[in-house]
């Protein structure tokens, strides 16, 4: 089966520094790949070159097989690929169907905002991941980390995403709004949405993802089943770029 | 107290009016009551109430456009200069080079000279915009050489000779004695202006309840439409209760074929450069609020790094905040130049402080993403208030600028206040 992406051998150096060097990832429909790594590591790095924030120096996008011209974050959207970033990416002195529609506002036949139909599907959706969600009229300055959290979900899932980032998407939760974040996860990826998670925590990954991919100092370490290895092997991988038995290795793996 | 405080704050909620532009109003009332008061009930008249609507237009005008421009996270320090050099153009335009070409008071070259003010500043705005937006100059400096600039090419025009006098229909623009609209026209203007106003209203309403959402309670939907409909009429009843001097209506009449009886009332009728300013803060606002362009601002101001990553061109939008800006200054040249009846290159001067003065006093924010346009057309009108009101009371010009000093930083400080209690 053609996966949904493939990066391959993909470079980005900023000034001297190789951000990236020589990375390939890939991931298919309803998957959920967990991208590890130390803080620097690239891996957000990576990821960027994906939903258009960063351009590569040099490498391939395929999205369906297809090449992909991913240049500006406009372009990834076109690829239905959607990115909710570990800063949210809020203008906080907007509401959240402002936030939502930031960029691809609906309009009136005068060609003027429709903040009426903006409002109302902004509490569809709102509904669906977070029901006692009320403050539709407010700033996102005044929500809190969770509601912030949401409004950054809901932009992203609202336009029929095939393809979703999510860069350290529990950093700033609580155990409560981990666990529905979880769910939403796993709600997704049962729609036929491909996942790349990217995190800090080795236990979230280990929850929801079906393979993980590790980098260190900008290479890829190795990517396996997540059946296929342990946490402390993954550890390994991560801490000292040491690719076990159950792993493919890649270019920055320890020999 | 306590109670009575939030019951009023209940109040306001439902009303859904900023209680900032509640607040401003308030500080304008306090502003003209306390003048009229000192002065024995002078400020309060028909004529002086006119005058400073027309004395405001220029400012105002320019102040819609600095609230985008400071809401973007910029500055612009060139507004004056921009004026300055633009009057200078269409000055040297209608005053030498029209006449020759289509003669004198041709009646295109009004029209021609504002289309060329409108052209001249909105180049050199966007001409500034790109240099802050794609060559990532800060927006301080790039004015800053802007004032130095354009001042000195306002001289360069003419070699610092003053141009006079202006086409005769161009000087409507300025207000004045012909320069007003009359009682009847004002009368259909002020109930078309409600009209809009009713069905704006209803439109929402049903909107909103098309879609299910709350709306206001009837009784703060009734005060909102009262309120707003008073104050266009009451508008033009103030602008209509102003009367011609007694020469000028003479003429009026006689020129058309009456005989002139003395004491015959004829009203000025609203302003023309209030029409204009008013008309141009309706556009900006509709801008601001109903398109993207607007949101696209407002989101720059908000968080630039989201704005980016939602896919929009934010280069390209600061740089068309700077052209409009240049364009307004322009439209404010021809109002600056139409009263005056003449073109000179001092024209305009301090007011870029002026127009970001009432851009902040109605609650623009320095560090960008929040500002009103009416509030800063409000804030025009309160320091235009103070400046007149000093002079009818006959202080001096030095301390008139010391109390406008004061009373800026002190309104940026309460709005410091407000702002830290709404946290």
């Amino acid at each position: 089966m053609t996966p949904l992406v493939e990066m391959s051998d993909i470079h980005l150096a900023f000034g001297g520094i190789k951000a990236v060097d020589g990375a390939s990832l890939d991931l298919h429909e309803g998957e959920v790949v967990g991208l590890l790594g130390h803080n620097g590591a690239g891996k957000s790095t990576l990821i960027k070159v994906l939903s258009g924030a960063y351009r590569a120096d040099s490498g391939d996008i395929r999205v369906r097989g297809e090449p992909a011209h991913i240049h500006s974050p406009r372009d990834a959207r076109r690829y239905g690929i959607e990115t909710i970033y570990q800063t949210l990416a809020l203008a906080d002195n907007l509401d959240a169907a402002a936030n939502i529609f930031l960029g691809r506002e609906l309009l009136t036949a005068w060609g003027t905002l429709d903040d009426a139909a903006m409002e109302a599907a902004t509490r569809q959706v709102m509904g669906r991941l977070n029901p006692h969600f009320r403050r539709f009229k407010e700033p996102v300055r005044a929500l809190s980390g969770g509601q912030r959290q949401s409004v950054a979900i809901a932009r992203a899932i609202h336009f029929d995403a095939r393809i979703l980032i999510m860069d350290e998407p529990t950093a700033a939760l609580g155990p409560a709004e981990t666990r529905q974040v979880g769910e939403l996860v796993k709600q997704l990826k049962a729609q036929g949405i491909g996942i790349f998670l990217i995190s800090h925590d080795i236990h979230d990954v280990f929850d929801l993802a079906d393979r993980i991919s590790v980098m260190k100092n900008g290479r890829l370490v190795g990517t396996a089943r997540v059946a296929d290895i342990t946490k402390d092997e993954a550890l390994g991988m991560i801490i000292l770029g040491k690719c076990p038995p159950g792993a493919i290795p890649g270019p920055g793996a320890m020999n | 107290m306590r109670g009575l405080g939030q019951g009023s704050g209940a109040a306001l909620r439902a009303l859904e009016v900023d209680p900032r532009l509640v607040g401003m109003l308030g500080a304008l009332l306090a502003i003209w009551l306390g003048f009229d008061l000192l002065s024995g009930g002078a400020f309060l008249t028909p004529r002086n109430l006119w005058n400073l609507s027309v004395q405001t237009a220029s400012i105002a005008v320019m102040a819609c456009g600095m609230v985008l421009v400071i809401v973007t996270r910029n500055i612009d320090l060139s507004v004056g200069a921009i004026l300055g050099v633009t009057g200078m153009v269409i000055g040297v335009l209608q005053a030498r080079l029209l006449p020759e070409l289509l003669g004198l008071e041709h009646p295109a070259t009004w029209l021609i000279a504002v289309l060329a003010a409108v052209l001249v500043g909105g180049a050199i705005g966007l001409l500034q915009g790109a240099l802050i937006a794609w060559l990532a100059i800060p927006s301080f400096i790039v004015t800053l050489g802007g004032l130095l600039v354009w001042r000195g090419a306002a001289w360069w025009v003419t070699q610092g000779q003053t141009v006079a006098p202006m086409d005769g229909r161009f000087r409507m623009l300025g207000g004045g004695i012909e320069g007003a609209i009359g009682a009847t026209a004002s009368w259909i203007l002020g109930g078309l202006a409600c009209a809009a106003i009713l069905a704006a209203l209803l439109a929402s309403r049903r909107r909103r309840l098309r879609f299910g959402f709350p709306v206001r309670p009837l009784w703060a939907e009734a005060t909102v439409a009262i309120l707003a409909v008073g104050a266009v009429l009451g508008t033009v009843a103030v602008a209509n209760a102003y009367p011609l001097p007694a020469g000028i209506a003479r003429r009026v009449i006689e020129e058309a074929g009456g005989t002139w009886v003395p004491g015959t009332f004829i009203p000025h009728g609203l302003a023309v450069p209030v029409l204009v300013a008013i008309g141009v803060g309706i556009v900006i606002t509709v801008l601001a609020l109903r398109t993207r362009f607007g949101r696209a601002v407002f989101a720059i101001g908000g968080n630039p790094e989201a704005a980016e990553l939602s896919g929009i061109n934010t280069r390209r939008t600061i740089m068309l905040v700077f052209g409009l800006m240049g364009a307004l200054c322009g439209v404010a040249a021809c109002i600056a130049t139409a009263r005056l009846n003449a073109a000179t290159n001092a024209a305009g001067s301090l007011d870029e402080l002026y127009v970001i003065a009432a851009a902040v006093i109605g609650g623009t924010s320095l560090a960008g993403g929040a500002g009103t346009i009416a509030g800063a057309m409000l804030g025009a009108l309160v320091m235009q208030s103070l400046q007149s009101g000093m002079v009818l009371l006959g202080v001096d010009a030095p301390m008139q600028n010391i109390v406008v000093g004061l009373v800026l930083v002190l309104a940026v400080w309460l709005d410091t206040v407000y702002r830290g209690r709404m946290r």
